[in-house]
């Protein structure tokens, strides 16, 4: 790659543009619901769905889901048209335009989703989407395994959510999630609060990535950085935080809620914070500091306070920004010079000034300087920090570590490469064509903006979304650049010493981080053993069950038929037999002994053939009965059905050695007996009850008149039951189809 | 198998299997019969033709594959299905035709229930014949 940018920027044609458009015109649309929206409305959109279960596809725009959706529809459009110019000509560029606008969507319809059921829906639909762009490089082991890791963690804990979902629509007795979001005091008493919460939080934390599942994430960059900057900006991660920041109104408020949101998420951040500073690949760098955003978000979410809630909106919104934009830049970064390891970059600011100055406003407000939106963000962050009423201290300091870390990550990431050292003589990086520095620099951009203006972003989402977390307008507090000589400004100035100390020495604290980092259990490697062990487990129980013996198999089998007949029995207690043989025909009795003769025949010959032609009695013995009790459709599909089984075995039979001597088997012999006893113990039941006539005589009278058949079995086949026969006939075609490819299979290998 | 007389008695029987399975097909809905039943009679014609001059014989006189003949059963039985839906009725609904109908006389009933169990019929045939033939050929 260090061929540096196309000379000549083509694109992809229309598989390149006509995405961006689309996420430009989904764009468009969320930015024309932000007046209504600042003025406090919600919109709703309701069609029914599945009107038997209750579940409608219900979509409700308030201040938290436009937030999420303007942050997913802007930075995808951006990164679509990014990425056109990023993978310009690459032979599968409409597939990966594909995959990434099937993930925008699936995630604008996670945040807009007002039903559980649709919720989950989409948030699996994310989970897969992801999936395929986490290993859109799918020639690369890595890749594979990495894409695989990620989709294993989240769809196992996408199977919890579910059931937390399911309890919690059980609860509710509606799957709407505005009706259930008003249940909120009758939830937290509810004796399934805490399985629920137990669930979801499940679902959320593996999604969100937080520790101990944070192992995921970074692995997740094996996917091509424009993906990166999606998925760990505004969407993929942050699925997780919304449904959190979705149910806090309902949910919030416990103790168990408020301390493991707050442990879980101040234990990401300063963890991931210090894995960040320890990495030297600038997206591993970025990837981990995403875990930190997390965490600091999980934190916030933790609490009720107007504090923490408005902290939350804003950090939401800086980190998308500036989270966007530094992967971008690293992607211009990697494209111009072929590398993203700290230790060879350097001087890159005099060649790509317009990379440098995007990445330069985006780590500022990644750090927190003044007048950046990070700023507001940071001090907002200490104030709700401070208005936690529990552990302050704790909060507080977590915070002011992982932002001094932050810092110090924003310079090594941001800072260095552009305005330290000098470009090695290897590199002739040049600057990024505009398609590739656009969406950085308007990113950061607003990130400057919303900094100097907080008041545009205050009014149009985050009052809207703070609402929408508290439901009351007087919680809101306001963005603001100087708020005075408080607290937070001086937490916020000990941020600044805190993190610059850090940036100085952090060359030396990433081989002390590594050190100590080795001393802990590696979870990566962990996940791969626990793999390793999953897959020589379903060996070796495979090796135990399927173990190629025919004979075990239908052993298998019918033991398993008996034990259910004779529960049965046992269950509902045995019928009285009174067989009474007065009425038996000397025809029926012939039959029978005919078929017994065929059994017993079958039982013990020696010869392949006539074991065939005796079991063909057996057959051929039923159809008789069918013939003498008038069913004549049953008993020719019967003799047919018999015919065909003997020529089938038959060419099979006649191929193999002939049959060993048989040997009795006393567990054989005693299950077919079993088998035999329970059946025909269990017939007689039947037969003994009185039979419901109810709808042989409701066909008996509709057949002809209704469907103009007089032959009522044919006609509940194909008219009355038509839909049971074409899932029977489809069913037909399946085994056909399956033994074909089984019995050309078998040749290949070479087995038969 | 390796005898004349099967041989060359197949050749007569076969043909008369398969048009008796086309009449077992069409009277089904009034007597005994239907697409099932002719499904499988047709097969057997068939599989006595394979077994008694090879089923290399047999594919050439069916021309087609047989797993062709089951997918296609499978996509007439859906259509006359769907057919219902044109007619706003709920799907697998039989729709009617009665050509020259008088007051008594329910004339020629042409109706969707017939095309789904041609679509029956040719399931059974086909499947039932790829599975004989590839048992015949691979074992």
């Amino acid at each position: 790659m260090a061929g540096g940018f196309p000379k000549e920027v083509r694109g992809n044609g229309l598989t390149g543009i006509v995405p961006v458009l689309f996420a430009a015109g989904l764009f468009a649309y969320f930015v024309s619901l932000v007046p209504n929206i600042s003025s406090n409305e919600v919109l709703r959109w309701n069609s029914a769905w599945v009107p038997s279960l209750g579940i409608d596809l219900a979509f409700l725009v308030d201040g938290l889901s436009l937030t999420f959706a303007l942050l997913i529809s802007g930075i995808g459009t951006l990164v679509l048209l990014y990425s056109n110019t990023y993978l310009a000509g690459h032979p599968q560029y409409a597939r990966f335009a594909l995959f990434l606008t099937a993930f925008m969507v699936s995630m604008l319809g996670l945040v807009l989703a007002d039903d559980l059921i649709l919720l989950f829906v989409f948030w699996e639909l994310t989970t897969i989407t992801s999936y395929m762009l986490i290993g859109f490089s799918h020639e690369g082991e890595k890749s594979r395994r990495n894409a695989l890791q990620a989709l294993f963690v989240t769809g196992a804990g996408g199977l919890a959510f579910l059931a937390g979902l399911i309890l919690l629509a059980t609860f509710a007795g509606t799957t709407s999630i505005s009706g259930i979001l008003t249940m909120g005091d009758e939830l937290r008493a509810h004796a399934l609060y805490l399985p629920i919460l137990i669930l979801l939080l499940a679902g959320t934390l593996t999604k969100s990535a937080q520790v101990p599942f944070h192992f995921w994430l970074p692995n997740a960059m094996a996917a091509p950085t424009p993906v990166s900057a999606f998925l760990h900006s505004a969407t993929m991660v942050k699925a997780g935080i919304y449904v959190m920041a979705r149910v806090h109104p309902a949910m919030s408020g416990t103790d168990v809620w408020l301390w493991t949101l707050t442990i879980l998420g101040a234990l990401t951040a300063v963890f991931s914070s210090l894995l960040a500073l320890r990495q030297t690949d600038l997206k591993q760098a970025l990837a981990y500091t995403t875990l930190m955003a997390l965490g600091t978000l999980t934190l916030f979410l933790g609490q009720e306070s107007g504090y923490a809630m408005t902290a939350f909106a804003t950090f939401l919104v800086v980190h998308s920004l500036y989270k966007a934009s530094l992967f971008l830049v690293v992607g211009c970064i990697d494209t111009a010079t072929g590398t993203r390891e700290t230790d060879q970059l350097g001087g890159l600011g005099r060649l790509m000034p317009i990379t440098a100055v995007a990445a330069a406003l985006a780590a500022l407000s990644m750090a927190g300087f003044p007048p950046f939106l990070g700023f507001i963000g940071k001090e907002l962050k200490y104030a709700g920090a401070i208005a936690v009423a529990s552990e302050p201290v704790l909060v507080a300091g977590a915070a002011l570590l992982s932002n001094a870390l932050m810092l110090a990550v924003a310079g090594v990431v941001a800072f260095r490469p552009f305005w330290r050292g000098s470009v090695p003589s290897t590199q002739s990086p040049q600057e990024a064509p505009w398609q590739m520095w656009l969406g950085p620099i308007l990113l950061a951009g607003l990130g400057a903006l919303f900094g100097i203006y907080p008041d545009l972003l205050q009014v149009a989402l985050i009052a809207p979304t703070v609402i929408s977390l508290t439901g009351e307008v007087g919680e809101v507090k306001e963005l603001k650049l100087w708020a005075g000589i408080n607290v937070p400004l001086m937490l916020s100035i000990a941020t600044f010493v805190l993190g610059l100390l850090i940036y100085a020495g952090h060359v030396r604290l990433r081989a002390f981080l590594g050190r100590a980092f080795a001393v802990l259990p590696d979870l990566d490697l962990g996940w791969d053993r626990f793999l390793d062990g999953l897959k020589a487990f379903a060996k070796w129980q495979t090796r135990i069950v399927q173990n190629g013996k025919l004979s075990s198999y239908l052993f298998a089998t019918f033991l398993t038929i008996a034990a259910g007949l004779l529960l049965t029995l046992v269950y509902t207690g045995l019928p009285t037999i009174a067989v009474d043989l007065s009425d038996v025909e000397w025809k029926h009795a012939s039959i029978a002994l005919l078929t017994i003769a065929g059994a017993v025949l079958a039982l013990f010959t020696n010869s392949r053939i006539a074991g065939i032609a005796a079991l063909g009695v057996v057959g051929i013995g039923i159809a008789l009965i069918f013939i003498v009790f008038s069913a004549p459709d049953v008993a020719i599909t019967q003799l047919l059905v018999e015919t065909l089984i003997v020529v089938l075995v038959a060419v099979v039979m006649l191929r193999l050695p002939s049959l060993p001597k048989a040997e009795f088997r006393l567990s054989h012999a005693l299950l077919s007996v079993a088998v035999g006893a329970s059946v025909s113990l269990i017939l007689i039941a039947v037969v003994s009850s009185p039979l419901d006539m109810r709808l042989t005589d409701y066909f008996e009278a509709t057949s002809w008149p209704e469907a103009f058949g007089r032959n009522i079995v044919n006609v509940i086949l194909v008219d009355f039951r038509a839909l049971d026969t074409f899932g029977e006939i489809a069913v037909v075609v399946i085994a056909a189809l399956s033994a074909y490819a089984l019995l050309r299979t078998t040749r290949k290998g070479g087995s038969s | 198998m390796n005898s004349v007389i099967l041989r060359v008695g197949t050749r007569y029987l076969a043909g008369l299997l398969l048009v008796f399975s086309f009449y077992m097909m069409m009277r089904g809905h009034n007597e005994p019969g239907g697409g099932f039943i002719g499904g499988l009679t047709g097969a057997t014609g068939f599989v006595l033709y394979a077994i008694a001059c090879g089923t290399h014989d047999a594919r050439a006189a069916l021309r087609v594959l047989p797993q062709t003949i089951a997918i296609w059963g499978l996509g007439i039985a859906l259509t006359a299905g769907l057919f219902a839906a044109l007619f706003g009725d709920d799907l697998f609904t039989g729709q009617w035709l009665f050509i020259g109908a008088t007051e008594n006389d329910k004339g020629l009933p042409l109706s969707s229930v017939l095309v789904f169990d041609i679509g029956v019929y040719l399931v059974v045939f086909g499947s039932i014949l790829t599975i004989v033939f590839a048992m015949e050929e691979e074992i």
